[in-house]
């Protein structure tokens, strides 16, 4: 008997890569965002402009051999464009998600872990939060502040945290009365040490894929304030308001639409895929299937 | 000698919509240091409400409604959240029945020891990992420092309630609460667990209050029993008073009711007749009265108390000494 714990799995016993593997979808997603992000992140190695290089010579022209995506209205080389653009349409989407998810876990968590009147007055705030029409609200937020990549952030995470609190707090209300909690208060655990050592480790499959869910809706939300011209401004190039500038030229330039909507697609599809893989990875009763 | 836990009169309420129910009621013991106590007791006799009462653990609607839990010379009722957990896990720990939930499924063992002795000792940090390994080698975990990275799931049900075992021992508790450890085992498995605890106490010194329902489990180990029933003690003394003369005719029928194995092979095995009472309408007299073979119209009529025999047992019952 000497030998069990040497052909035994070790620690990664909980991974969920083996059950991730299986979703096909899940795994080409996951080398799209890879390509993509490392491609955006690597811009300014990679891009054979400048994001700013305005040649006048060569202005709207379609995609060629010097300019894979074509240039716009300023002569600006479009796939450098799209590059530098995606470098902040993602950070802010994965800023928002992780701002968002940590709001909305901070919030679900409290609620269902203390219950009673105070997980009502959250509850209750998280409807009216829920009620708010998001694109109006984005639009009076954003002309008070001055559009940075993390006020944008920041703005969308903080109306995109109520998903994740609803789900929290119902994983939440259960794990509490499981017996590990008992027995940790019963050692002495405070409820700080029992909400963030043994509930929300037990939470961390449905957060993980709300986050990641929330990535894609936060480049969606991103693409459409800067669309209105009211995210992050030029000549800073964004998704968004690389669609934005292009909606005057949509069918005679139809390169200038397709190629940051595309880019848009992918990722915010990729995301949502990966989400399902994990969520399906995460599901035992999903296993069997 | 002061006793390290003198529980004096202790009473838990459960406020319910359908009226009070008293769980516990007027319960008083005694506990020298390294002394261990057996709290024997159907379901609902109020035997674990009590032990979690010393930990002020009570669930609600549960609320001690009085008297004194004397711990070291304190009253564990007067004292505050931050002092009650400083008191968990350090100087009284408990152990659960089903060592199968008791465990979190998503931390390492080694991360639920160390995490059990950091939260009272942070100064032991540095030492935590050899004091984890030492303590699951004491509990009888083989290889156990190579088992600190292991899953709650890989281990049986029998080391992982080692591992309980472990996690509220390892900061060297002088009281150990015992509540059915072994219900959720095999039976071969609960003699070892019983034999591990009473090593264990025998070792450290540790006093032990064995909650269980199987009186023959624990009479080779413990010092005193306490029979339970509903929410009463009704006969407290060593365990050969309880064991040689049971004077309370509810604790002859628990005894008359383990099986015996030198008995002809197919002798019925006794039982009690009838069922525990209603908590929420425990009937006027002696509540074992209904289901008692000896039973008189004064049992009825009026409550008995507690008195002490001439074994020196304390009994419940008016006709204890006429047995």
């Amino acid at each position: 008997m000497t030998d069990t714990h040497t052909t035994r799995y070790r620690g990664n016993e909980l991974s969920i890569w083996p059950q991730l593997r299986r979703h096909r979808l899940a795994v080409a997603s996951i080398v799209v965002v890879s390509i993509l992000s490392l491609a955006c992140f690597a811009a300014p190695l990679i891009a054979p402009y400048e994001f700013d290089a305005i040649d006048l010579g060569s202005i709207r022209q379609p995609p060629s051999f010097e300019h894979w995506m074509g240039t716009d209205d300023l002569g600006r080389d479009l796939f450098t464009r799209v590059l530098f653009g995606g470098r902040i349409s993602i950070l802010i989407g994965i800023l928002a998600a992780l701002f968002g998810t940590a709001l909305g876990t901070l919030i679900g968590a409290v609620g269902g872990f203390y219950g009673g009147r105070i997980d009502n007055v959250l509850m209750r705030f998280t409807d009216v939060a829920y009620s708010i029409p998001t694109l109006p609200l984005l639009i009076i937020l954003s002309s008070y502040t001055q559009a940075t990549g993390t006020s944008m952030a920041l703005i969308i995470g903080l109306l995109s945290w109520m998903a994740t609190a609803r789900v929290v707090r119902g994983e939440v209300l259960s794990i509490k009365e499981m017996l590990y909690v008992e027995a940790a208060r019963s050692l002495g655990a405070s409820n700080l040490r029992i909400i963030t050592r043994q509930v929300l480790p037990n939470a961390l499959g449905p957060i993980v894929v709300g986050a990641t869910l929330a990535v894609g809706y936060a480049i969606i939300l991103e693409s459409s304030l800067s669309f209105l011209g009211l995210g992050v401004q030029p000549p800073v190039p964004t998704w968004g308001n690389l669609l934005m500038d292009a909606q005057s030229t949509m069918a005679s330039k139809p390169w200038l639409t397709i190629f940051p909507g595309v880019a848009i697609l992918l990722v915010v599809l990729s995301v949502n895929f990966i989400g399902d893989g994990l969520q399906d990875a995460l599901d035992p009763s999903a296993r069997q299937r | 000698m002061k006793p390290l836990l003198d529980v004096r009169n202790l009473s838990v309420v459960f406020e319910t919509r359908a009226g009070d129910v008293h769980a516990v009621k007027d319960v008083s013991y005694t506990l020298q240091a390294g002394e261990s106590l057996a709290v024997v007791g159907e379901s609902g006799s109020g035997k674990s409400v009590s032990a979690l009462s010393l930990l002020g653990l009570v669930p609600p609607p549960g609320v001690v409604t009085g008297g004194q839990l004397l711990f070291n010379n304190r009253d564990i009722r007067k004292l505050r959240d931050i002092q009650l957990r400083r008191l968990r896990g350090r100087q009284i720990s408990m152990v659960f029945q089903d060592p199968m939930t008791s465990l979190n499924p998503v931390l390492t063992v080694g991360q639920q020891l160390i995490e059990a002795l950091v939260w009272h000792k942070p100064a032991m940090k540095a030492d935590a990992r050899q004091r984890a390994i030492d303590t699951l080698e004491l509990v009888g975990i083989p290889g156990a420092a190579d088992r600190l990275l292991d899953y709650p799931h890989q281990f049986s049900g029998g080391q992982r309630q080692r591992i309980m075992i472990a996690m509220g021992i390892i900061c060297r508790p002088s009281l150990l609460i015992a509540d059915e450890p072994t219900t959720a085992l095999d039976v071969t498995i609960q003699a070892q667990i019983v034999e591990l605890v009473k090593r264990l106490q025998a070792k450290m010194r540790m006093a032990v209050i064995w909650i269980t329902h199987d009186l023959a489990l624990v009479a080779g180990i413990v010092d005193k029993v306490a029979v339970m029933y509903a929410g009463s003690i009704v006969e407290y003394g060593t365990v050969e008073n309880i064991f040689d003369s049971p004077a309370h005719p509810y604790t002859s029928g628990l005894l008359q009711s383990m099986p015996d194995f030198s008995a002809p092979v197919r002798s019925r095995l006794k039982s009690i007749d009838g069922a525990p009472p209603d908590m929420k309408h425990i009937p006027r007299g002696c509540p074992f009265a209904p289901r008692c073979p000896r039973v008189v119209d004064k049992c009825r009529a009026q409550r008995p108390a507690l008195e002490t025999i001439s074994s020196g047992a304390v009994v419940a019952c008016w006709r204890a000494d006429q047995s």
